[in-house]
Protein backbone atom coordinates (compact mmCIF):
# COMPACT_ATOMS: atom_id res chain seq x y z
CA UNK A 1 0.00 0.00 0.00
CA UNK A 2 1.13 3.72 -0.59
CA UNK A 3 2.50 6.02 1.74
CA UNK A 4 -0.03 8.28 3.28
CA UNK A 5 0.42 11.45 2.95
CA UNK A 6 -1.26 14.34 4.47
CA UNK A 7 -3.83 16.39 1.98
CA UNK A 8 -6.39 18.70 2.05
CA UNK A 9 -8.73 16.56 -0.46
CA UNK A 10 -10.98 13.60 0.09
CA UNK A 11 -10.33 12.71 -3.42
CA UNK A 12 -8.14 13.64 -6.39
CA UNK A 13 -8.74 12.59 -9.59
CA UNK A 14 -5.78 13.17 -11.96
CA UNK A 15 -5.87 13.25 -15.51
CA UNK A 16 -7.96 9.75 -15.20
CA UNK A 17 -8.85 7.81 -18.36
CA UNK A 18 -10.65 4.97 -18.69
CA UNK A 19 -11.48 2.74 -21.46
CA UNK A 20 -13.31 -0.39 -22.12
CA UNK A 21 -13.82 -3.35 -24.23
CA UNK A 22 -16.74 -3.30 -26.44
CA UNK A 23 -18.09 -6.91 -26.34
CA UNK A 24 -19.69 -7.59 -29.79
CA UNK A 25 -16.76 -5.69 -32.18
CA UNK A 26 -13.55 -6.23 -29.74
CA UNK A 27 -12.57 -2.80 -30.14
CA UNK A 28 -11.05 -0.56 -27.01
CA UNK A 29 -13.51 2.58 -26.76
CA UNK A 30 -11.94 5.73 -24.41
CA UNK A 31 -15.05 6.23 -22.31
CA UNK A 32 -13.16 9.08 -20.21
CA UNK A 33 -10.03 10.45 -21.53
CA UNK A 34 -8.72 13.05 -19.21
CA UNK A 35 -10.46 13.77 -15.93
CA UNK A 36 -9.11 16.00 -13.29
CA UNK A 37 -11.02 16.89 -10.25
CA UNK A 38 -10.67 17.22 -6.82
CA UNK A 39 -13.28 17.00 -3.61
CA UNK A 40 -13.25 18.37 -0.57
CA UNK A 41 -13.59 16.39 3.32
CA UNK A 42 -17.57 17.14 3.72
CA UNK A 43 -17.92 18.54 0.50
CA UNK A 44 -21.11 17.56 -2.02
CA UNK A 45 -20.14 17.40 -5.57
CA UNK A 46 -22.11 16.68 -8.63
CA UNK A 47 -20.83 15.46 -11.41
CA UNK A 48 -23.30 16.46 -14.79
CA UNK A 49 -22.87 15.99 -18.81
CA UNK A 50 -24.85 14.80 -21.52
CA UNK A 51 -25.92 11.31 -21.61
CA UNK A 52 -23.01 8.88 -22.64
CA UNK A 53 -20.61 11.27 -21.47
CA UNK A 54 -19.54 8.48 -19.09
CA UNK A 55 -19.97 9.77 -15.55
CA UNK A 56 -21.21 6.44 -14.00
CA UNK A 57 -18.30 5.17 -15.87
CA UNK A 58 -16.08 7.56 -13.86
CA UNK A 59 -18.09 6.80 -10.42
CA UNK A 60 -17.42 2.92 -10.74
CA UNK A 61 -13.85 3.96 -11.28
CA UNK A 62 -13.33 5.46 -8.53
CA UNK A 63 -15.81 2.98 -6.77
CA UNK A 64 -13.24 0.59 -7.58
CA UNK A 65 -15.31 -1.87 -9.89
CA UNK A 66 -13.51 -0.71 -12.83
CA UNK A 67 -10.27 -0.61 -13.58
CA UNK A 68 -9.01 2.74 -15.15
CA UNK A 69 -5.55 3.00 -17.90
CA UNK A 70 -4.54 6.70 -17.31
CA UNK A 71 -3.59 8.29 -14.61
CA UNK A 72 -4.20 8.35 -10.67
CA UNK A 73 -7.25 8.42 -7.99
CA UNK A 74 -6.33 9.34 -4.98
CA UNK A 75 -8.49 8.79 -1.77
CA UNK A 76 -6.91 10.20 1.52
CA UNK A 77 -3.57 10.34 0.23
CA UNK A 78 -3.89 5.96 -0.85
CA UNK A 79 -4.32 5.05 -4.48
CA UNK A 80 -7.60 3.35 -5.37
CA UNK A 81 -6.80 0.10 -7.15
CA UNK A 82 -10.19 -1.97 -6.04
CA UNK A 83 -13.70 -1.42 -3.87
CA UNK A 84 -12.46 -0.43 -0.62
CA UNK A 85 -14.16 -0.28 3.36
CA UNK A 86 -13.67 3.33 2.99
CA UNK A 87 -16.10 4.16 -0.14
CA UNK A 88 -20.22 2.84 -0.81
CA UNK A 89 -21.96 3.16 -3.70
CA UNK A 90 -25.45 4.45 -3.64
CA UNK A 91 -26.54 2.59 -6.95
CA UNK A 92 -29.25 3.75 -9.74
CA UNK A 93 -31.31 0.50 -9.32
CA UNK A 94 -32.07 -0.29 -5.53
CA UNK A 95 -29.97 -3.27 -6.26
CA UNK A 96 -31.70 -4.67 -3.08
CA UNK A 97 -31.47 -8.34 -2.78
CA UNK A 98 -35.22 -9.51 -2.86
CA UNK A 99 -34.80 -12.58 -0.37
CA UNK A 100 -33.41 -10.19 1.95
CA UNK A 101 -36.21 -8.03 4.82
CA UNK A 102 -35.01 -4.57 4.91
CA UNK A 103 -32.62 -4.62 8.17
CA UNK A 104 -31.19 -7.61 6.51
CA UNK A 105 -30.39 -4.95 3.34
CA UNK A 106 -28.97 -2.80 5.05
CA UNK A 107 -26.71 -5.31 7.20
CA UNK A 108 -25.32 -6.36 4.02
CA UNK A 109 -22.47 -4.33 3.92
CA UNK A 110 -21.21 -4.48 7.44
CA UNK A 111 -21.94 -8.36 7.44
CA UNK A 112 -19.72 -9.03 4.11
CA UNK A 113 -16.84 -7.45 6.65
CA UNK A 114 -17.75 -10.12 9.08
CA UNK A 115 -19.19 -7.36 11.67
CA UNK A 116 -19.46 -7.92 14.89
CA UNK A 117 -23.62 -9.09 15.20
CA UNK A 118 -24.62 -6.76 18.32
CA UNK A 119 -22.56 -3.56 16.54
CA UNK A 120 -25.00 -4.79 12.88
CA UNK A 121 -27.72 -4.80 14.19
CA UNK A 122 -27.69 -1.61 16.15
CA UNK A 123 -25.62 0.44 13.73
CA UNK A 124 -28.33 -0.91 10.65
CA UNK A 125 -31.21 -0.16 12.93
CA UNK A 126 -29.64 3.58 13.49
CA UNK A 127 -30.01 4.32 9.96
CA UNK A 128 -32.96 2.81 8.84
CA UNK A 129 -34.58 5.49 11.18
CA UNK A 130 -32.35 7.90 9.82
CA UNK A 131 -33.55 7.33 6.39
CA UNK A 132 -37.08 7.39 7.68
CA UNK A 133 -37.89 3.76 7.48
CA UNK A 134 -38.22 2.96 11.07
CA UNK A 135 -41.56 0.25 11.50
CA UNK A 136 -40.68 -0.91 7.94
CA UNK A 137 -37.52 -3.17 9.25
CA UNK A 138 -39.18 -6.47 8.40
CA UNK A 139 -40.63 -5.73 5.09
CA UNK A 140 -39.13 -7.11 2.24
CA UNK A 141 -38.56 -4.95 -0.89
CA UNK A 142 -41.02 -5.80 -3.03
CA UNK A 143 -43.64 -4.92 -0.56
CA UNK A 144 -41.82 -0.98 -0.55
CA UNK A 145 -42.08 1.32 -3.19
CA UNK A 146 -39.46 2.73 -5.45
CA UNK A 147 -38.70 5.95 -3.23
CA UNK A 148 -38.58 3.74 -0.25
CA UNK A 149 -36.17 1.14 -2.18
CA UNK A 150 -33.85 3.81 -2.58
CA UNK A 151 -34.02 4.84 0.97
CA UNK A 152 -33.13 1.58 1.93
CA UNK A 153 -30.33 1.91 -0.87
CA UNK A 154 -28.77 5.03 0.98
CA UNK A 155 -29.58 3.61 4.13
CA UNK A 156 -26.90 0.40 3.18
CA UNK A 157 -24.33 2.64 1.98
CA UNK A 158 -24.27 4.74 5.07
CA UNK A 159 -24.58 1.88 7.40
CA UNK A 160 -21.11 0.71 6.50
CA UNK A 161 -19.58 4.75 7.31
CA UNK A 162 -17.68 5.49 4.09
CA UNK A 163 -15.47 8.23 3.61
CA UNK A 164 -16.69 8.61 0.71
CA UNK A 165 -20.61 8.48 -0.55
CA UNK A 166 -20.80 7.64 -4.26
CA UNK A 167 -23.91 8.44 -5.53
CA UNK A 168 -24.86 7.05 -8.89
CA UNK A 169 -27.91 8.67 -10.68
CA UNK A 170 -30.07 7.04 -7.38
CA UNK A 171 -33.59 9.21 -8.24
CA UNK A 172 -33.31 8.65 -11.63
CA UNK A 173 -35.86 6.07 -11.98
CA UNK A 174 -38.50 8.02 -9.21
CA UNK A 175 -41.39 9.94 -10.43
CA UNK A 176 -41.16 13.58 -10.10
CA UNK A 177 -42.75 14.06 -6.69
CA UNK A 178 -40.85 11.31 -4.96
CA UNK A 179 -37.52 12.91 -6.59
CA UNK A 180 -38.35 15.78 -5.34
CA UNK A 181 -38.85 14.43 -0.78
CA UNK A 182 -35.86 12.40 -1.61
CA UNK A 183 -33.73 15.25 -3.03
CA UNK A 184 -35.04 16.75 0.57
CA UNK A 185 -33.93 13.81 2.19
CA UNK A 186 -30.84 13.31 0.72
CA UNK A 187 -30.12 16.99 2.04
CA UNK A 188 -30.96 16.54 5.70
CA UNK A 189 -29.46 13.12 5.83
CA UNK A 190 -25.93 14.33 4.23
CA UNK A 191 -26.31 17.24 6.99
CA UNK A 192 -26.65 15.24 9.86
CA UNK A 193 -23.85 12.83 8.46
CA UNK A 194 -21.65 14.88 6.91
CA UNK A 195 -20.38 12.44 4.78
CA UNK A 196 -18.13 13.68 1.51
CA UNK A 197 -20.39 12.91 -1.33
CA UNK A 198 -20.10 12.44 -5.15
CA UNK A 199 -23.55 12.81 -7.07
CA UNK A 200 -23.67 11.78 -10.76
CA UNK A 201 -27.18 13.10 -12.20
CA UNK A 202 -27.77 14.04 -15.52
CA UNK A 203 -30.64 16.39 -14.48
CA UNK A 204 -29.26 20.30 -14.11
CA UNK A 205 -31.55 21.53 -11.37
CA UNK A 206 -30.78 18.51 -9.01
CA UNK A 207 -27.47 19.16 -9.43
CA UNK A 208 -27.45 22.53 -8.48
CA UNK A 209 -30.14 22.44 -5.91
CA UNK A 210 -27.39 19.20 -3.88
CA UNK A 211 -24.21 20.33 -4.45
CA UNK A 212 -21.44 22.69 -3.34
CA UNK A 213 -20.06 22.36 -6.70
CA UNK A 214 -20.85 20.96 -10.10
CA UNK A 215 -18.65 19.69 -12.12
CA UNK A 216 -19.96 19.15 -16.28
CA UNK A 217 -18.17 16.64 -18.05
CA UNK A 218 -17.87 17.15 -22.20
CA UNK A 219 -19.72 15.35 -24.74
CA UNK A 220 -18.57 11.21 -24.71
CA UNK A 221 -16.90 9.29 -25.34
CA UNK A 222 -13.48 10.81 -24.60
CA UNK A 223 -14.80 12.91 -22.05
CA UNK A 224 -12.95 16.27 -20.06
CA UNK A 225 -13.92 18.00 -17.55
CA UNK A 226 -15.71 20.53 -19.41
CA UNK A 227 -16.79 23.38 -16.03
CA UNK A 228 -16.39 23.39 -12.38
CA UNK A 229 -18.54 25.67 -11.00
CA UNK A 230 -19.37 26.69 -7.22
CA UNK A 231 -22.81 26.85 -6.04
CA UNK A 232 -23.14 29.73 -3.12
CA UNK A 233 -26.60 29.21 -2.68
CA UNK A 234 -27.38 28.99 1.55
CA UNK A 235 -27.72 25.88 3.40
CA UNK A 236 -29.99 24.28 4.49
CA UNK A 237 -31.50 24.45 1.49
CA UNK A 238 -35.82 23.73 0.89
CA UNK A 239 -38.23 24.01 -1.92
CA UNK A 240 -37.69 28.22 -1.45
CA UNK A 241 -34.29 27.67 -2.95
CA UNK A 242 -35.29 26.41 -6.31
CA UNK A 243 -36.61 30.17 -6.74
CA UNK A 244 -33.65 32.04 -5.84
CA UNK A 245 -32.01 33.64 -9.16
CA UNK A 246 -29.11 32.53 -8.04
CA UNK A 247 -30.37 28.50 -8.26
CA UNK A 248 -31.89 29.80 -11.52
CA UNK A 249 -28.83 31.71 -13.40
CA UNK A 250 -26.46 28.35 -12.05
CA UNK A 251 -28.73 26.31 -13.72
CA UNK A 252 -29.24 28.55 -17.04
CA UNK A 253 -25.77 28.49 -17.27
CA UNK A 254 -24.93 24.76 -17.18
CA UNK A 255 -27.65 24.24 -19.48
CA UNK A 256 -25.96 26.45 -21.69
CA UNK A 257 -22.64 24.85 -21.18
CA UNK A 258 -24.32 21.09 -21.81
CA UNK A 259 -25.95 21.97 -24.84
CA UNK A 260 -22.55 23.67 -26.70
CA UNK A 261 -21.19 19.88 -25.63
CA UNK A 262 -23.90 18.63 -28.07
CA UNK A 263 -22.78 20.50 -30.63
CA UNK B 1 -92.29 -22.74 -3.17
CA UNK B 2 -89.42 -24.71 -1.38
CA UNK B 3 -88.54 -25.88 2.02
CA UNK B 4 -86.00 -23.31 3.22
CA UNK B 5 -88.41 -20.27 1.87
CA UNK B 6 -91.20 -21.78 3.72
CA UNK B 7 -88.74 -21.83 7.27
CA UNK B 8 -88.29 -18.42 5.93
CA UNK B 9 -91.86 -17.00 6.42
CA UNK B 10 -91.67 -19.05 9.95
CA UNK B 11 -89.29 -18.26 11.38
CA UNK B 12 -88.56 -14.82 9.97
CA UNK B 13 -85.04 -15.19 8.67
CA UNK B 14 -83.49 -15.91 5.27
CA UNK B 15 -82.16 -19.14 6.03
CA UNK B 16 -81.91 -20.34 2.43
CA UNK B 17 -78.71 -18.40 1.77
CA UNK B 18 -76.82 -19.61 4.73
CA UNK B 19 -75.76 -23.16 3.91
CA UNK B 20 -75.42 -21.81 -0.03
CA UNK B 21 -73.03 -19.52 1.24
CA UNK B 22 -70.96 -21.83 2.94
CA UNK B 23 -70.66 -24.26 0.61
CA UNK B 24 -69.47 -21.75 -1.73
CA UNK B 25 -66.89 -20.24 0.66
CA UNK B 26 -66.09 -24.06 1.15
CA UNK B 27 -65.67 -24.62 -2.85
CA UNK B 28 -63.57 -21.65 -3.61
CA UNK B 29 -60.86 -22.37 -0.98
CA UNK B 30 -60.46 -25.67 -2.28
CA UNK B 31 -61.53 -25.27 -5.75
CA UNK B 32 -58.38 -26.37 -7.02
CA UNK B 33 -58.40 -29.48 -5.00
CA UNK B 34 -62.12 -30.61 -5.55
CA UNK B 35 -61.55 -30.10 -9.57
CA UNK B 36 -58.61 -32.34 -9.40
CA UNK B 37 -60.37 -35.22 -7.42
CA UNK B 38 -63.31 -35.03 -9.55
CA UNK B 39 -61.63 -35.68 -12.68
CA UNK B 40 -59.73 -38.69 -10.95
CA UNK B 41 -62.86 -40.05 -9.54
CA UNK B 42 -64.97 -39.60 -13.34
CA UNK B 43 -61.68 -41.06 -15.24
CA UNK B 44 -61.66 -44.50 -13.01
CA UNK B 45 -65.64 -44.68 -12.87
CA UNK B 46 -66.20 -44.32 -16.29
CA UNK B 47 -62.82 -47.34 -16.82
CA UNK B 48 -64.48 -49.42 -14.47
CA UNK B 49 -67.69 -49.15 -16.24
CA UNK B 50 -66.58 -49.82 -19.61
CA UNK B 51 -65.01 -53.05 -18.00
CA UNK B 52 -68.34 -54.06 -16.15
CA UNK B 53 -70.50 -53.80 -19.35
CA UNK B 54 -67.50 -55.80 -21.05
CA UNK B 55 -66.98 -53.29 -23.73
CA UNK B 56 -63.10 -54.21 -23.49
CA UNK B 57 -61.30 -57.46 -22.32
CA UNK B 58 -60.07 -57.12 -18.66
CA UNK B 59 -56.96 -59.20 -19.49
CA UNK B 60 -55.82 -56.38 -21.63
CA UNK B 61 -57.20 -53.13 -20.03
CA UNK B 62 -57.75 -54.28 -16.15
CA UNK B 63 -60.00 -52.07 -13.75
CA UNK B 64 -59.31 -50.12 -10.77
CA UNK B 65 -61.14 -52.93 -8.65
CA UNK B 66 -58.94 -55.18 -10.43
CA UNK B 67 -55.78 -53.19 -10.11
CA UNK B 68 -56.94 -52.68 -6.11
CA UNK B 69 -57.34 -56.43 -5.42
CA UNK B 70 -53.88 -56.89 -6.65
CA UNK B 71 -52.13 -53.97 -5.39
CA UNK B 72 -53.42 -55.06 -1.59
CA UNK B 73 -52.30 -58.70 -2.50
CA UNK B 74 -48.97 -57.55 -3.75
CA UNK B 75 -47.76 -54.58 -1.14
CA UNK B 76 -48.80 -57.31 1.35
CA UNK B 77 -46.83 -60.07 0.67
CA UNK B 78 -42.83 -60.20 0.40
CA UNK B 79 -41.57 -59.99 -2.72
CA UNK B 80 -43.28 -56.10 -2.57
CA UNK B 81 -40.86 -55.08 0.53
CA UNK B 82 -38.02 -56.58 -1.54
CA UNK B 83 -38.69 -54.72 -4.59
CA UNK B 84 -39.37 -51.69 -2.54
CA UNK B 85 -35.91 -51.19 -1.19
CA UNK B 86 -33.91 -52.50 -3.99
CA UNK B 87 -35.64 -49.80 -5.99
CA UNK B 88 -35.94 -47.01 -3.21
CA UNK B 89 -32.06 -47.75 -3.00
CA UNK B 90 -31.46 -47.34 -6.52
CA UNK B 91 -33.40 -44.12 -6.57
CA UNK B 92 -31.84 -43.02 -3.61
CA UNK B 93 -28.17 -43.68 -4.48
CA UNK B 94 -28.32 -42.68 -8.67
CA UNK B 95 -29.79 -39.43 -7.72
CA UNK B 96 -28.25 -38.62 -5.06
CA UNK B 97 -25.52 -38.52 -6.63
CA UNK B 98 -26.85 -36.53 -9.56
CA UNK B 99 -27.55 -33.42 -7.00
CA UNK B 100 -24.20 -33.78 -5.25
CA UNK B 101 -22.40 -33.40 -8.90
CA UNK B 102 -25.03 -31.59 -10.76
CA UNK B 103 -25.80 -28.83 -8.92
CA UNK B 104 -22.07 -27.52 -7.95
CA UNK B 105 -21.09 -28.88 -10.92
CA UNK B 106 -24.11 -26.08 -12.96
CA UNK B 107 -22.97 -23.88 -10.37
CA UNK B 108 -19.24 -23.73 -11.66
CA UNK B 109 -20.23 -23.91 -15.43
CA UNK B 110 -22.27 -21.00 -14.77
CA UNK B 111 -20.09 -18.69 -12.93
CA UNK B 112 -16.48 -19.70 -15.18
CA UNK B 113 -17.59 -19.35 -18.93
CA UNK B 114 -14.30 -20.93 -19.47
CA UNK B 115 -15.10 -24.04 -17.76
CA UNK B 116 -18.25 -23.99 -19.60
CA UNK B 117 -16.95 -23.37 -23.01
CA UNK B 118 -14.67 -26.55 -21.88
CA UNK B 119 -17.14 -28.71 -20.77
CA UNK B 120 -19.81 -27.60 -23.14
CA UNK B 121 -19.38 -30.07 -26.22
CA UNK B 122 -18.76 -33.40 -23.85
CA UNK B 123 -22.12 -32.39 -22.13
CA UNK B 124 -23.97 -31.74 -25.24
CA UNK B 125 -22.92 -34.67 -26.69
CA UNK B 126 -23.60 -36.90 -23.80
CA UNK B 127 -26.92 -35.38 -23.48
CA UNK B 128 -28.37 -35.67 -27.13
CA UNK B 129 -26.97 -39.52 -26.52
CA UNK B 130 -29.49 -42.55 -26.22
CA UNK B 131 -28.73 -42.99 -22.70
CA UNK B 132 -31.14 -45.86 -22.71
CA UNK B 133 -28.91 -47.69 -25.42
CA UNK B 134 -26.20 -47.93 -23.01
CA UNK B 135 -27.97 -50.27 -20.28
CA UNK B 136 -25.54 -53.56 -21.94
CA UNK B 137 -22.53 -51.42 -21.76
CA UNK B 138 -23.47 -50.32 -17.87
CA UNK B 139 -24.16 -54.01 -17.38
CA UNK B 140 -20.70 -55.10 -17.88
CA UNK B 141 -18.97 -51.87 -16.52
CA UNK B 142 -20.53 -52.19 -13.20
CA UNK B 143 -22.61 -55.92 -13.10
CA UNK B 144 -25.81 -56.95 -12.72
CA UNK B 145 -26.27 -55.53 -9.24
CA UNK B 146 -26.99 -52.30 -8.37
CA UNK B 147 -24.13 -50.64 -9.96
CA UNK B 148 -25.31 -50.53 -13.39
CA UNK B 149 -29.18 -49.19 -12.42
CA UNK B 150 -28.18 -46.38 -10.23
CA UNK B 151 -25.51 -45.37 -13.33
CA UNK B 152 -28.41 -45.49 -15.21
CA UNK B 153 -30.44 -42.91 -12.68
CA UNK B 154 -27.68 -41.12 -12.56
CA UNK B 155 -27.40 -40.41 -16.32
CA UNK B 156 -30.88 -39.82 -16.70
CA UNK B 157 -31.53 -37.45 -14.07
CA UNK B 158 -28.04 -34.91 -14.02
CA UNK B 159 -28.50 -33.37 -17.42
CA UNK B 160 -31.57 -31.57 -16.39
CA UNK B 161 -30.06 -30.74 -12.76
CA UNK B 162 -26.76 -29.34 -14.20
CA UNK B 163 -28.46 -27.51 -17.61
CA UNK B 164 -31.14 -25.55 -15.12
CA UNK B 165 -28.93 -24.50 -12.24
CA UNK B 166 -26.36 -23.19 -15.35
CA UNK B 167 -28.68 -21.21 -16.42
CA UNK B 168 -30.13 -20.03 -13.02
CA UNK B 169 -26.26 -18.71 -12.51
CA UNK B 170 -25.77 -16.97 -15.68
CA UNK B 171 -28.95 -14.94 -15.45
CA UNK B 172 -28.09 -13.49 -11.97
CA UNK B 173 -29.38 -10.14 -12.64
CA UNK B 174 -25.54 -8.15 -12.88
CA UNK B 175 -27.06 -5.30 -10.80
CA UNK B 176 -26.97 -7.43 -7.65
CA UNK B 177 -23.07 -8.98 -8.27
CA UNK B 178 -21.94 -4.90 -7.89
CA UNK B 179 -23.17 -4.62 -4.43
CA UNK B 180 -21.03 -7.13 -2.59
CA UNK B 181 -18.16 -6.37 -5.31
CA UNK B 182 -18.43 -3.21 -4.39
CA UNK B 183 -17.79 -3.88 -0.48
CA UNK B 184 -14.92 -6.02 -1.59
CA UNK B 185 -16.57 -9.03 -1.23
CA UNK B 186 -14.50 -12.29 -1.49
CA UNK B 187 -15.50 -14.82 -3.97
CA UNK B 188 -17.19 -17.40 -1.59
CA UNK B 189 -19.41 -14.63 -0.10
CA UNK B 190 -20.89 -13.78 -3.29
CA UNK B 191 -21.76 -17.33 -3.71
CA UNK B 192 -23.13 -18.11 -0.62
CA UNK B 193 -25.37 -14.22 -0.33
CA UNK B 194 -26.11 -13.82 -4.54
CA UNK B 195 -25.61 -16.53 -6.25
CA UNK B 196 -26.97 -19.35 -4.32
CA UNK B 197 -30.35 -17.81 -3.37
CA UNK B 198 -31.14 -16.33 -6.74
CA UNK B 199 -30.57 -19.53 -8.47
CA UNK B 200 -32.89 -21.70 -6.31
CA UNK B 201 -36.03 -21.18 -8.35
CA UNK B 202 -33.67 -22.95 -11.08
CA UNK B 203 -32.08 -25.23 -9.57
CA UNK B 204 -35.41 -26.76 -7.84
CA UNK B 205 -37.11 -26.61 -11.09
CA UNK B 206 -34.00 -28.77 -12.55
CA UNK B 207 -34.42 -30.88 -9.06
CA UNK B 208 -37.79 -31.25 -10.45
CA UNK B 209 -37.44 -32.49 -13.79
CA UNK B 210 -34.61 -34.39 -13.00
CA UNK B 211 -36.33 -36.60 -10.23
CA UNK B 212 -39.16 -37.53 -13.20
CA UNK B 213 -36.40 -39.10 -15.52
CA UNK B 214 -34.60 -40.87 -12.31
CA UNK B 215 -37.98 -42.42 -12.08
CA UNK B 216 -37.80 -43.38 -15.76
CA UNK B 217 -34.02 -44.25 -15.27
CA UNK B 218 -35.36 -46.80 -12.24
CA UNK B 219 -37.91 -48.61 -14.37
CA UNK B 220 -35.25 -49.38 -17.66
CA UNK B 221 -32.40 -50.09 -15.04
CA UNK B 222 -34.53 -53.16 -14.34
CA UNK B 223 -35.88 -54.01 -17.56
CA UNK B 224 -32.80 -56.36 -17.98
CA UNK B 225 -30.85 -58.40 -15.44
CA UNK B 226 -32.29 -57.49 -12.54
CA UNK B 227 -33.47 -59.99 -9.98
CA UNK B 228 -35.66 -57.34 -7.90
CA UNK B 229 -37.71 -54.05 -7.85
CA UNK B 230 -40.76 -52.59 -8.45
CA UNK B 231 -39.81 -51.79 -12.36
CA UNK B 232 -38.67 -55.50 -12.75
CA UNK B 233 -41.93 -56.57 -11.30
CA UNK B 234 -44.00 -54.52 -13.86
CA UNK B 235 -41.64 -56.44 -16.72
CA UNK B 236 -42.53 -59.59 -15.35
CA UNK B 237 -46.06 -59.37 -14.78
CA UNK B 238 -45.98 -57.25 -18.15
CA UNK B 239 -44.64 -60.52 -20.26
CA UNK B 240 -46.76 -63.19 -18.38
CA UNK B 241 -50.09 -61.16 -18.72
CA UNK B 242 -50.99 -60.08 -15.05
CA UNK B 243 -52.09 -56.61 -16.46
CA UNK B 244 -53.54 -55.61 -13.15
CA UNK B 245 -49.72 -55.75 -11.70
CA UNK B 246 -48.27 -53.93 -14.27
CA UNK B 247 -50.99 -51.07 -13.33
CA UNK B 248 -49.86 -51.20 -9.19
CA UNK B 249 -46.22 -51.39 -10.08
CA UNK B 250 -47.33 -47.82 -12.13
CA UNK B 251 -49.03 -46.36 -9.60
CA UNK B 252 -46.63 -47.38 -7.12
CA UNK B 253 -43.69 -45.46 -8.91
CA UNK B 254 -46.01 -42.53 -9.85
CA UNK B 255 -46.85 -42.19 -6.60
CA UNK B 256 -43.62 -42.26 -5.42
CA UNK B 257 -42.91 -39.26 -7.57
CA UNK B 258 -45.73 -37.52 -6.73
CA UNK B 259 -44.89 -37.39 -2.88
CA UNK B 260 -41.20 -36.56 -3.94
CA UNK B 261 -42.24 -33.70 -5.85
CA UNK B 262 -44.35 -32.10 -3.18
CA UNK B 263 -41.22 -32.46 -0.80
CA UNK B 264 -39.40 -30.66 -3.64
CA UNK B 265 -42.11 -28.17 -3.71
CA UNK B 266 -42.66 -27.37 0.02
CA UNK B 267 -38.40 -27.00 -0.53
CA UNK B 268 -39.09 -24.49 -2.75
CA UNK B 269 -41.97 -22.22 -0.58
CA UNK B 270 -39.58 -22.24 1.91
CA UNK B 271 -37.04 -20.80 -0.19
CA UNK B 272 -39.46 -18.92 -2.41
CA UNK B 273 -41.17 -16.99 0.94
CA UNK B 274 -39.78 -13.68 0.18
CA UNK B 275 -41.97 -13.73 -3.38
CA UNK B 276 -45.34 -11.77 -2.43
CA UNK B 277 -48.56 -13.50 -3.82
CA UNK B 278 -47.34 -16.30 -5.75
CA UNK B 279 -48.49 -19.31 -4.14
CA UNK B 280 -52.09 -19.39 -5.75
Amino acid sequence: MAMKMPTEYKLVAEHVGIEYRVKRTGEYLQAVRDVSLQIKPQEFVCIVGPSGCGKSTFLNAVAGLLPFNKGHLILDGIKISGPGKDRAVVFQSPALLPWRTVVGNVKYGLELRGTDAAVMEEKSMAMIKLVGLGGNEHKYPNELSGGMQQRVNLARALASDPELLLLDEPFSALDAQTREVMQNELLRIWQETKKTAMFITHQIDEAVFLADRVIVLSKGPGSVVAADLEIKLPRPRNEATKADPEFLAKVAEIRELILNEKK
Amino acid sequence: MNTSQKAAEVTGIDLSSFPKRQWNRFYYSNERFILGASGVVFLLALWELIVRVNLVDPLFTSSPARIWTAGIQYVSSEGFVNDFIASGSELLAGFGLALVIGIPLGIVMGWYPKFNYLVDPIFNFLYASPRIALVPLFIIWFGIGMGSKVAIIFLSSIFPIVFNTLMGVKTIDPVLLNVPRSYNAKDYQIFKTVVLPSSVPAIISGVRLGLGHALIGVVVGEMTAATMGVGHMMFTAGQTFQTDLVFVGLIIIAGFGVILTSLVQLLERHFDKWRVDIHK
